[in-house]
């Protein structure tokens, strides 16, 4: 779009088939419904040179007519009065709902897209109002911006918007500085990535005993209501306050994401660790209560605790089954975090992190050859990024360490009953400060 | 009568509409088309996700096979495909008459 609105040159987007609704929804929410799209069978992924060439020689696979017939049409001719003046409209969301009985509101709430498919608290005036006790922030307030993709219009939300989606979780007013916070971090819960990658939440500092969060035995399950209703928020406040997840539409994850359902919403569990909080690497006070999101997750590696004699090989074989394009997110029992420091030896978390950057290698050649690195690390390298650049001129059988200590996150979670600890595929993306939406 | 005596018996409530504010949307022209591609130099864009290269390149085969009076330009972005990139966009502005690009998905 940029290319042919903003440039003047007369431009034909080609997509796979698949991403029909959504590439055309964009082109519309960007008042340019008329945009020049061609379109061939998904996928392109992994086909090989003929295959590609019989997709062009071939039909678009939505119009039936011949493909490169369209390219050539899409860049020539007249435009018409559409293709002048766009599209313009206003789109204003009501405060208010009609009203309705309660079980036709379910109803209308599902059907809108508005949940996650379960029931909802209803968010009646009363409700609404009784939860925005929860802070000292005016309604009226925006507090952040969300898209599902970044080629997705931006939408913003106030702080009644968060309120709503927290009173449809089953939140209490003293969860809302928690909700609020991580509705200030721009992060989407409902990312529309293909990869269906997800979210983690985790809470730090003295909110979590204020508001009796659990960062013990069953922390990143069903079985809290801070965490639970907490994550859901955020899911709910993420869908809503973007404009929506709609599978096909707004949402293409190819297989979806059982974490989003609460986000993988827990307290860290400080006052069993042997580090820091999480936060404090992060250059928050530990007195401060912050929220961090961790973005992009999908894959999770598990073992129980670390041996004596192998410990070294066991966490390089659960480094060699992540994606090397996703960053090691390490989830440890507080048992678990110890044996680190008195089996390993490593002390302190930038120890962790250098020891993981260190042992998380893999051949060059085999590292580039990964599609998602071929996506996202290749073009960077090929423009000069380090360490990008410098892996792609080594032999292909060299080892690479294909993680940055940076790229390193640890948190503490667990109430002890097993050293059972996991490496999550995941990127540490914002921490915001609670305190600033009590 | 049945349905309106349904209605009026249920308690009906109001409840607030949990969607975000969207912003406005203000159209926008596109730019003019060519007559012809005859002579014209055809910028192929590879957005660099998911094997584009590969296809990009067919096309470039297929215009050299059907229309080789057309110049194809197969240039790859600066950066991965999320990333803005005007450096590239003033290139084909400066010295190529179309673009395709491709591939999104």
């Amino acid at each position: 779009m940029t290319i042919d609105v903003t440039y003047q040159v007369p431009t034909v987007a080609v997509h796979t088939h698949i991403f029909h609704t959504v590439s055309q929804a964009v082109a519309r929410a960007n008042g340019t419904p008329r945009m020049r799209q061609a379109y061939v069978p998904q996928p392109v992924q992994g086909k090989t040179p003929e295959q590609l060439r019989a997709y062009i020689d071939g039909l678009n696979p939505i119009t039936k007519r011949p493909f490169m017939q369209e390219v050539v049409e899409g860049l020539t001719g007249a435009l018409d009065d559409q293709d002048v003046h766009g599209l313009s409209f206003d789109r204003s969301t009501p405060r208010l709902c009609e009203p309705d009985a309660e079980e036709r509101l379910q109803q209308l709430f599902l059907e809108q897209n508005w949940t996650d498919k379960l029931p909802v608290v209803l968010p009646t005036e009363a409700r609404v109002a009784a939860m925005l006790k929860g802070t000292s922030r005016k309604p009226a307030e925006v507090v952040g911006r969300m898209r599902p993709t970044a080629f997705r219009e931006v939408w913003e939300y106030t702080v009644e918007k968060v309120a709503v989606n927290a009173v449809m979780a089953g939140a209490r007013p003293e969860f809302l500085p928690v909700i609020l916070a991580l509705a200030a971090s721009n992060v989407s819960a409902r990312g529309s990535t293909s990869s269906s990658g997800a979210v983690m939440a985790v809470v730090n500092g003295p909110v979590r005993q204020e508001i009796g969060m659990n960062c013990g035995i069953g922390a990143m399950g069903p079985y809290n209501l801070a965490n639970a209703t907490i994550g859901r928020a955020y899911g709910l406040l993420s869908q809503n306050g973007q404009g929506g997840s709609v599978p096909g539409y707004t949402y293409m994850g190819s297989q979806g994401n059982a974490y989003s359902f609460n986000n993988v919403c827990c307290a860290e569990n400080e006052e069993a660790s042997p580090w820091e909080p999480f936060h404090v690497g992060k250059g928050f006070a530990a007195s401060d209560s912050v929220v961090s999101v961790f973005s992009g997750m999908q894959t999770t590696s598990y073992t129980l605790g670390l041996r004596h004699t192998h410990w070294r090989e066991h966490i390089r074989n659960m480094l060699r089954g992540m994606d090397p394009n996703s960053s090691p997110l390490l989830v440890l029992d507080p048992l678990t975090a110890r044996q680190f420091v008195e089996i390993a030896g490593l002390e302190t978390r930038q120890a962790v992190r250098d020891w993981i950057a260190a042992n998380a290698q893999m051949p060059a050649g085999e590292y580039w050859d990964y599609q998602l690195v071929q996506n996202y690390r290749l073009p960077r390298a090929t423009f000069g990024e380090e360490p990008w650049a410098s892996w792609l001129k080594v032999p292909e059988d060299e080892l690479i360490s294909f993680v940055r200590p940076q790229d390193v996150n640890i948190v503490v979670v667990g109430g002890e009953a097993n050293a059972y600890w996991r490496i999550m595929g995941a990127s540490h993306a914002k921490s915001v400060c609670v305190n600033d939406w009590r | 009568m049945r349905v309106y005596a349904w209605r009026h018996m249920a308690e009906m409530i109001t409840v607030h509409n949990p969607m975000g504010y969207p912003p406005k949307v203000t159209g926008k022209s596109l730019a003019p088309r060519l007559e012809s591609l005859d002579g014209k130099t055809i910028y192929l864009i590879d957005c660099r996700f998911d094997d584009s290269d590969i296809f990009l390149k067919q096309v470039q085969a297929w215009f050299g096979d059907h229309m080789p009076s057309v110049n194809t330009v197969f240039k790859q972005i600066s950066n991965v495909y999320h990333h803005d990139d005007p450096d590239t966009w003033a290139e084909v502005k400066a010295h190529g008459d179309g673009a395709i690009v491709g591939v999104g998905h």
